[in-house]
């Protein structure tokens, strides 16, 4: 078919660029005119695109373009954009007064999907999608009502805001419990007895004298954060030994690894990363799936 | 055209047309790539940057070695989704001191720009261990092999004068005192006051929970430092951008 082609132009006296191999000859067939006025066309846009936008460095930067292009100012436009459209409630979200927002209805329309998109973005990757926490390793479940640092509108926004044992924010809440094992605070013996008088409060299979014995050691080493009821304290964080809820496990052996090498639970600071409507917002939400108080 | 007929003097040696040619790419490359060595718009300076202190340098080599960059970007884009996702969008500077730079082409999982501080080191622990333990619907693989590897930081003096041959600031005491700097960042209870006079704002921390200093921690150092360099409270961007 090629060869039929070249038969066919060379017929029709086609010019030759006067390349010769071999007796081949080069045949100068005009580019297809299509062809020819599209590259014609990328010229023309090229040129219209440099005067348009950002192109020519020059010695102190580049011309700017008249359009005045900016990836930035676009963006930031867009944001503000978004944030124009939310300006209103936002402003009354922060203004509010904290522990009657769930019950301000108008706010809570607002607040609960806001804060839930804040939730799945930021808070889920430790307290799960579901906010149930994960079982066993320390990262609280988020829809029962044992809170350790307490529940309630005012100290879910705290520690959200300032973040649990990290050491970026000077406001962050803190306490620290002692490494009974590890730094030679009990004896390997008193840790059993203890742990059978935890055992014992928390209503489980118990070792009856040996609890007996971990109830003074209880009250000399840990009733001053458990209470003396092991109860807890919010205002420590220490949490409840009473219950069946547990943060890293309540088995004997897991209770024992936490008194001798102690917990120490970190959540970031969110102050910086969050504005303030959205802390408020991922805080009726936290409190709103059902363990708020 | 007269001029164009000598073409064939060019096309018909080999030399002359490779020493044209190589002449005509210089000049486009010339024009592409000197104006972004002097312009001054093209990294704009900002505060806070700092070159990687030796623990955070040697948990970059880890996130390269085990290929980290393959599904993870560091490179938070400006567009309004990524801001409201990530945070601020990237900005050269960020990225000035990484040799290569981390910005990745694909994300199977977020990008990590500005992972840092967003959770807790025990977190990481637990994550980097078993990634599912903590996020379920995660495809991750495990690293947990990375806390069974310890670390002298023996070469990592050798690794900051290479990254200072290419310009990064490290000063000569940076470079002699980087074995100590190495182990004081992974103990709390180490004297940390020479690291912190010669990085300024760093994170002591002993990172993986264990004794000594392990691959875990190198890499969670250089992970909790990622995108806190700058701080956008101050920042006003360059509207020329």
């Amino acid at each position: 078919m090629c060869a039929k082609q070249v038969t066919k132009k060379t017929a029709r006296q086609v010019e030759t660029t006067g390349h010769s191999w071999d007796g081949i000859e080069e045949l100068n067939n005009p580019l297809p005119r299509w062809w020819v006025w599209v590259f014609y066309a990328t010229i023309v846009w090229a040129i219209g695109y440099a005067v348009a936008y950002p192109a020519w460095p020059l010695i102190h930067g580049a011309t700017p373009g008249l359009l005045h292009a900016s990836t930035r100012a676009d963006v930031q436009a867009e944001i503000d954009r978004f944030d124009a459209a939310n300006a209103d409630i936002k402003a009354k979200l922060v203004a509010a007064d904290l522990q009657s927002l769930p019950a301000n209805k108008e706010l809570m329309a607002y607040a609960e999907p806001a804060g839930a998109s804040v939730f799945r973005n930021n808070c889920a990757q430790c307290h799960g999608s579901g906010a149930a926490g994960v079982q066993g390793k320390g990262y609280p479940n988020l829809l029962d009502n044992d809170w350790l640092w307490g529940g309630d509108m005012e100290a879910i926004h705290t520690t959200i805001t300032h973040g649990i044992r990290n050491t970026t924010d000077p406001d962050a809440r803190y306490s620290e419990m002692p490494k009974f094992g590890v730094d030679g605070l009990l004896e390997p013996a008193q840790i059993d007895a203890l742990v059978e008088h935890v055992l014992a409060i928390s209503g489980q299979e118990h070792d009856a004298t040996l609890a007996a014995e971990g109830a003074t050691l209880f009250a000399d080493n840990c009733a001053a954060c458990h209470g003396e009821q092991g109860k807890g304290d919010r205002a420590q964080g220490a949490p409840n030994l009473t219950d069946a809820i547990w943060l890293y496990g309540g088995d004997r052996d897991t209770i024992k690894h936490t008194v001798t090498y102690a917990r120490f639970g970190v959540m970031p600071s969110w102050t910086g990363r969050l504005s303030e409507d959205e802390i408020r917002a991922v805080a009726a939400y936290v409190h709103s799936r059902g363990g708020g108080e | 055209m007269a001029f164009l007929d000598k073409h064939k003097a060019i096309e018909t040696h080999a030399t002359l047309l490779m020493v044209l040619s190589l002449l005509v790419v210089t000049i486009g490359g010339i024009v592409q790539i000197v104006p972004l060595f002097y312009l001054e718009n093209t990294i704009e300076k900002v505060e806070g940057m700092r070159p990687y202190t030796p623990l955070e340098l040697a948990g970059q080599e880890i996130y390269m070695r085990e290929g980290c960059y393959v599904c993870h970007s560091q490179m938070i884009r400006p567009m309004r989704d990524e801001v409201e996702r990530y945070g601020h969008y990237s900005l050269a500077a960020e990225s000035q001191y990484d040799h290569p730079f981390q910005w990745g082409s694909k994300r199977t999982g977020p990008d990590l720009a500005r992972v840092g501080g967003k959770y807790s080191d025990a977190w990481h622990v637990d994550h980097l261990t078993d990634p599912q333990s903590v996020v379920p619907e995660s495809v991750m693989p495990k690293y947990g092999f990375l806390s069974n590897v310890k670390l002298d930081g023996k070469y990592i003096g050798d690794r900051m004068s290479t990254s200072a041959m290419v310009g990064v600031p490290y000063t000569e005491e940076q470079i002699t005192n980087a074995v100590a700097d190495f182990e004081a960042q992974a103990d709390p209870n180490a004297d940390t006051a020479g690291l912190l006079e010669r990085y300024g704002k760093a994170t002591v921390s002993n990172f993986d929970g264990q004794a000594g200093v392990t691959e875990m921690d190198a890499l969670i150092a250089y992970l909790q430092v990622l995108g806190t360099m700058v701080d956008f409270s101050t920042f006003t961007p360059d509207a020329s951008r």
